[in-house]
């Protein structure tokens, strides 16, 4: 077996709460994190020969926690603990393992590092980014994209707030409730991040993140444990299942993007649809609409709609605005866009999508909805000018040859016209 | 007599099943639920949502408090369920305020369900 891509997806999906019982142990960031790359570094030499263990999370643990007692060793001089394919080999050394930890204190651990993380005395910016840094692993790259920001930023920002959290004692104990309410928010945009970093892969790696998508639904339903009145955290949860709902029908067998029009319905997880629906139902009555809430409200449309056809994109529209007016943003701009193709036609939202240019211009989506809007209104050079502008831009492999099938199309139509 | 069989487990387990986990164990519920059902023996049968889900109307006190959350109390017991059909939460809340009002004392916990399937009983059935 010489494919180790697989590695790479079990290894992210374990992260979260592998680096929350390793902070735990250590109460020391930087302890935590080079242990648990280190451990990393081990499952890439072991598991592409002996396949992955059974339970991921505990082998990682096991070998990242002998990890940072050996760095402590050997900094006070002592032996080395016996090599870990020693242990990690045999069967019951695992199952033993296994047993050891308990379930729901490695679940707790993973909300408490998130409350950690987002500590008043950070900015929030650095908050989230230090967040998705410590808790996903996601990659500089990764988070100045959902952050739209350039890397270099991104990057200062996380070191500046690693620097705050180290200089501190106190930081790591748990925060009380007042403190959590507090910090609500931050971990709220946190779990959704994450939520996004598993639902929106795409491509081979797709059903390696989507455990991802999983934890941050996982998170989102401790949360709402822990603020059962909240209807922003109610829409949170709503959200993450009603988009989850979706993933099934969402890539083709390639993993290629199925656009939302195309999806088969079918294959719509029904359970989860409903229970998005009940807690949508729920935070309404509390008349507080927030961001979350919205969104949710929005997806719970598209949920409803039993055919494409079928959706209230009026209603959607409405929406868009009301989330506009709550959270001002040029995307939110652009996806009101899209709804306001539907319900008043391309030229009405393109006149929205055109001021958006000086804000959106390193921003694919921007490029592929203002082409797609351009090909509506029969303006195919420009189109096809905003398409390529979209797939120098594009993400994924996925999100490129989306634009370039509609480019496809738009030259075989060239060709059938001239 | 007719019994209920009221069904608990661990939450948090049952919520993380994968699609094909969950799917799996209803696979083998509805082979005992055909023969159940077959012998005349099965009623309606219900499948709740997440507790996540739920609103609670406390209704020892007037007015009635609603709440956000299952039913916690333990030193109260259940006692009975209805199953309703409503388009809202907002309905179902009105429909329990008119209960409470002919029998205040206690609480209602409101769950939406995942799964109705009616069963085969005729009425009357279970009267000796």
């Amino acid at each position: 077996m010489t494919d180790v891509g697989w590695i790479d997806g079990v290894l992210s999906a374990a992260r979260p709460q592998a680096m929350g019982a390793l902070l735990r142990q250590f109460r020391d960031l930087d302890r935590a994190e080079e242990a648990f790359q280190e451990a990393c570094l081990r499952a890439l030499k072991h598991w592409p020969r002996n396949g992955p263990p059974r339970d991921p999370v505990a082998w990682l643990l096991f070998v990242g926690r002998n990890v940072g007692i050996d760095l402590a060793r050997r900094a006070a001089r002592h032996t080395e603990l016996p090599e870990e394919e020693q242990l990690s080999d045999l069967e019951d050394a695992e199952a033993a393992m296994v047993e050891r930890l308990d379930g729901e204190q490695v679940r707790d651990d993973v909300l408490r590092l998130l409350f950690i993380c987002c500590h008043p005395d950070l900015p929030a910016t650095q908050q989230v980014a230090l967040a998705l840094r410590i808790v996903c692993g996601l990659s500089v790259k990764q988070i100045a994209r959902a952050f739209l920001v350039g890397e270099a930023a991104m990057e200062q920002r996380i070191t500046r707030a690693k620097g705050r959290i180290a200089k501190g004692e106190t930081q790591f104990g748990t925060p009380d409730a007042a403190e959590r309410a507090e910090r609500l928010g931050a971990v709220m945009a946190m779990a959704y991040l994450l939520f996004n970093e598993g639902y929106s892969a795409t491509g081979g790696t797709a059903p390696l993140r989507a455990p991802l998508a999983e934890e941050a639904i996982r998170l989102a339903r401790l949360l709402l444990r822990l603020f059962p009145a909240e209807p922003e955290v109610m829409g949170l949860l709503a959200l993450m299942l009603l988009n989850h709902a979706r993933s099934a029908a969402r890539l083709d067998s390639d993993g290629q993007i199925v656009l939302l029009d195309d999806q088969d319905r079918g294959l719509w997880d029904r359970k989860a649809i409903a229970e998005g629906l009940a807690l949508v139902d729920k935070a309404v009555r509390h008349q507080r609409p927030g961001p979350y809430l919205v969104q949710a409200a929005i997806a719970a449309l598209h949920g409803r709609a039993r055919t494409a056809a079928e959706t209230d994109w009026a209603q959607i529209d409405l929406l868009y605005g009301v989330l506009e007016h709550l959270q001002p943003s040029p995307v939110i701009t652009l996806n009101r866009a899209v709804a306001v193709s539907k319900v008043r036609g391309p030229a009405a939202a393109l006149e929205m999508v055109e001021p958006l240019a000086p804000k959106l211009s390193g921003y694919f989506h921007f490029f592929g909805v203002r082409g797609a809007l351009l090909l509506q209104l029969g303006r195919p050079a420009e189109a096809k000018q905003a398409f390529d502008q979209a797939i120098a831009l594009a993400n994924t492999a996925a999100e490129a040859a989306h634009i370039r099938s509609h480019l496809d199309r738009l030259m075989a139509e060239g060709a059938g016209n001239g | 007599m007719l019994y209920a069989i009221l069904c608990y487990n661990d939450e948090n387990v049952v919520c993380s099943w994968t699609k094909a986990e969950d799917d799996a164990v209803m696979a083998r519920l509805a082979v005992v639920h055909g023969r159940l059902e077959q012998a005349g023996k099965l009623g309606p049968t219900a499948r709740l949502l997440p507790t996540s889900a739920a609103t609670t109307l406390r209704k020892d006190r007037e007015p009635p408090l609603v709440l956000d959350g299952p039913f916690a109390e333990t030193k109260e017991q259940l006692l009975g369920f209805y199953t309703v059909d409503c388009e809202t939460l907002e309905e179902v809340l009105e429909i329990t305020k008119e209960l409470a009002k002919a029998n205040p004392g206690g609480a209602y916990e409101v769950r939406p369900l995942a799964l109705f399937l009616p069963g085969s009983l005729p009425p009357g059935a279970g009267v000796s």
